[in-house]
């Protein structure tokens, strides 16, 4: 489905060009949810927008479903298919999350459609659907906002920078069951998670290790998930205190 | 029957949301003369003897009535000031829908100025939408300069919503509101400038009795070469509380001056200012262009949330 050649992406820093991501070349199959992980710095976040077409690479080409999108603006690779969902989402002043909703399904859609989009992300949907994506909403409400666009998008693939940080009392079971969701809705459709999270990872059908801008190791979950085990590439799901104020606020 | 051509119906629906001839009490101008006038049992509306204009006098304890006072001007080269006079009584509740519409085909100047002056009763609460359009494509400007004034009685509401979206080339606005004992305030102005045009914005509250409040938001677009000056200050006199604010898009070449003006004469006077002025942030741009849009839809969908 996406096919990243050896793309390399290099900034011009004050001593000579800096190399974010080095000569990377990936596959990602259809209908696959391919988990990228690795150290801070590594790459991963740039690795995505690269993706999505936010930053163009300095050498190498992007295929997906077979035609070169190395050259696409942001806009046509959405249309084509690529949904991105931004590891800090925005804040729009005047625009409600309906509006936002309604932007990213690409037609008319109803408030009922709308509101099934942010039930699916924890949100009671009444409460928000009316509201502004201002600076009125949480980090943890925009976060899950946006993960809302990215499901009415329904693309063929879907690249998420990091969906987990911020999303606080929600519980990353409501998080998988969105990605096996939307794997369901559109068939063969990929998934390309960015995280940490060892409960993401264990999800993940392939993981990527990323490291100093290049690819460290490739593989089957089975095959490298073990020994990232205990290492910050894959850390636990909750840090205890979490775990603690969710019960209490879910009355358990 | 008052008979409205298309060109009147049009801007009509503009600056009031009018379709056909409204409800309730209302007057409505056109090139310099009223072309329809209706009272009703509770809103007096007269012609003003000495100069041109209106004398509006609501009953004390009016409820969901409503005045619709729009002006039309489709003739090149007229130049008006007009006074239109508001008494309203204690405890009333009133709608108020002003507005002018100039269209200008020609090429010598068009010039409205309205002068509104509003007296509102103790506890009475009056809406004001005011909005401002322009059209045509005469070299002749379209110039609107509208004065407002509001004495506001003790625990009076005054909600004031102004909108220029389009076509006025040179406005200057000032807004002067005292406020008594327990009156409140509310300003929200929306605004947007193109092309050469020119948009002053002026406002001087006096909030001079306990518990006054004021609120003045301006959000405004300045694109092309136009420019904008946004000029609020308000005086606290008593114990009170105001607020301004200034939050405004800059696209192409348009220039923002806000100018924050703040006094408090009373140590319980708790005032503030915040003003914002910047071009579109480009993640908001990039945002949208991931869910589909083009980088001018992505503009566009921006601003149309931000003036909405």
């Amino acid at each position: 489905m996406l096919e990243l050649k050896n793309v390399s992406f290099a900034v011009d820093a004050d001593l000579g060009d800096r190399e974010i991501i080095r000569d990377v070349s990936l596959t990602v199959p259809a209908g696959r949810l391919i988990a990228v992980t690795g150290p801070n710095g590594g790459g991963k976040s740039t690795l995505a927008k690269l993706i999505a077409g936010i930053e163009k690479p300095t050498e190498g080409r992007i295929v997906f479903l077979g035609e070169d999108i190395t050259d696409k603006s942001v806009t046509e690779r959405a249309r084509l298919g690529i949904s991105f969902a931004f590891q800090q989402p925005v804040r729009f002043k005047g625009i409600r999350v309906m509006d936002l909703i309604r932007i990213a399904a690409g037609k008319e859609i109803t408030v009922a459609d709308a509101c099934a989009y942010l039930s699916a992300v924890g949100l009671c949907a009444r409460d928000y659907i009316g509201r502004e994506v201002n600076a009125s909403l949480s980090g943890g409400e925009l976060k899950r906002i946006e993960i809302a666009t990215v499901l009415a998008r329904g693309a063929t693939l879907s690249v998420f920078d990091e969906p987990e940080a911020g999303i606080d009392l929600w519980s990353f079971r409501n998080l998988i069951e969105v990605f096996e969701s939307m794997r369901a809705e559109v068939k063969d459709s990929s998934i390309i998670v960015i995280s940490h999270q060892e409960r993401i990872l264990s999800i993940a059908d392939e993981i990527v290790v990323l490291k100093d801008g290049a690819v460290d190791r490739h593989g089957p979950r089975e095959e490298i998930l073990p020994a990232l085990i205990g290492t910050p590439s894959a850390v636990p799901e909750c840090r205890p205190a979490e775990i603690a104020s969710e019960r209490r606020v879910f009355g358990q | 029957m008052i008979k409205l051509d298309e060109i009147q119906k049009r801007i009509l629906r503009e600056v009031a949301d009018l379709h056909e001839v409204p409800e309730g009490a209302f007057n409505i101008r056109s090139d310099g003369h009223s072309v329809g006038r209706q009272s009703t049992a509770n809103i007096e509306i007269l012609p003003k003897t000495d100069v041109s204009g209106l004398e509006i006098r609501i009953r004390p304890g009016t409820k969901n009535e409503s005045v619709h006072i729009p002006v039309v001007m489709t003739k090149s080269g007229l130049k008006e000031v007009v006074y239109n006079d508001f008494f309203i009584g204690e405890g009333a509740d009133v709608l108020i829908v002003a507005g002018c519409g100039i269209d200008n085909c020609g090429t010598a100047d068009s010039e409205h100025d309205g002068i509104h002056r509003f007296y509102v009763g103790r506890g009475a609460k009056v809406k004001y939408v005011e909005k401002h359009y322009g059209s045509g494509d005469g070299k002749g400007k379209r110039i609107l300069n509208p004065g407002t004034e509001v004495y506001q009685e003790e625990d009076s509401v005054v909600e004031m919503e102004m909108v220029q979206i389009k076509g006025v080339d040179d406005t200057e606005r000032t807004t002067l509101a005292t406020l008594k004992a327990g009156a409140k305030l509310l300003v929200r102005e929306r605004l947007m400038t193109h092309g050469e045009q020119r948009a002053i914005s002026k406002y001087d509250v006096r909030l001079n009795g306990d518990g006054a409040s004021a609120d003045v938001v301006s959000r405004s677009v300045a694109r092309d070469d136009s420019f904008q000056k946004f000029d609020a200050k308000i005086a606290g006199n008593a114990p009170c509380s105001g607020h301004t604010e200034c939050d405004s898009i800059i696209m192409d070449r348009g220039r923002i001056l806000a100018v924050p003006g703040l006094e408090a004469n009373d140590l319980d006077a708790a005032l503030v200012h915040e003003a914002a002025i910047g071009k579109i942030a480009g993640d908001q741009i990039v945002k949208l262009m991931t869910l589909g849009l083009t980088e001018s839809e992505a503009e566009e969908q921006i601003i149309n949330g931000f003036l909405k």
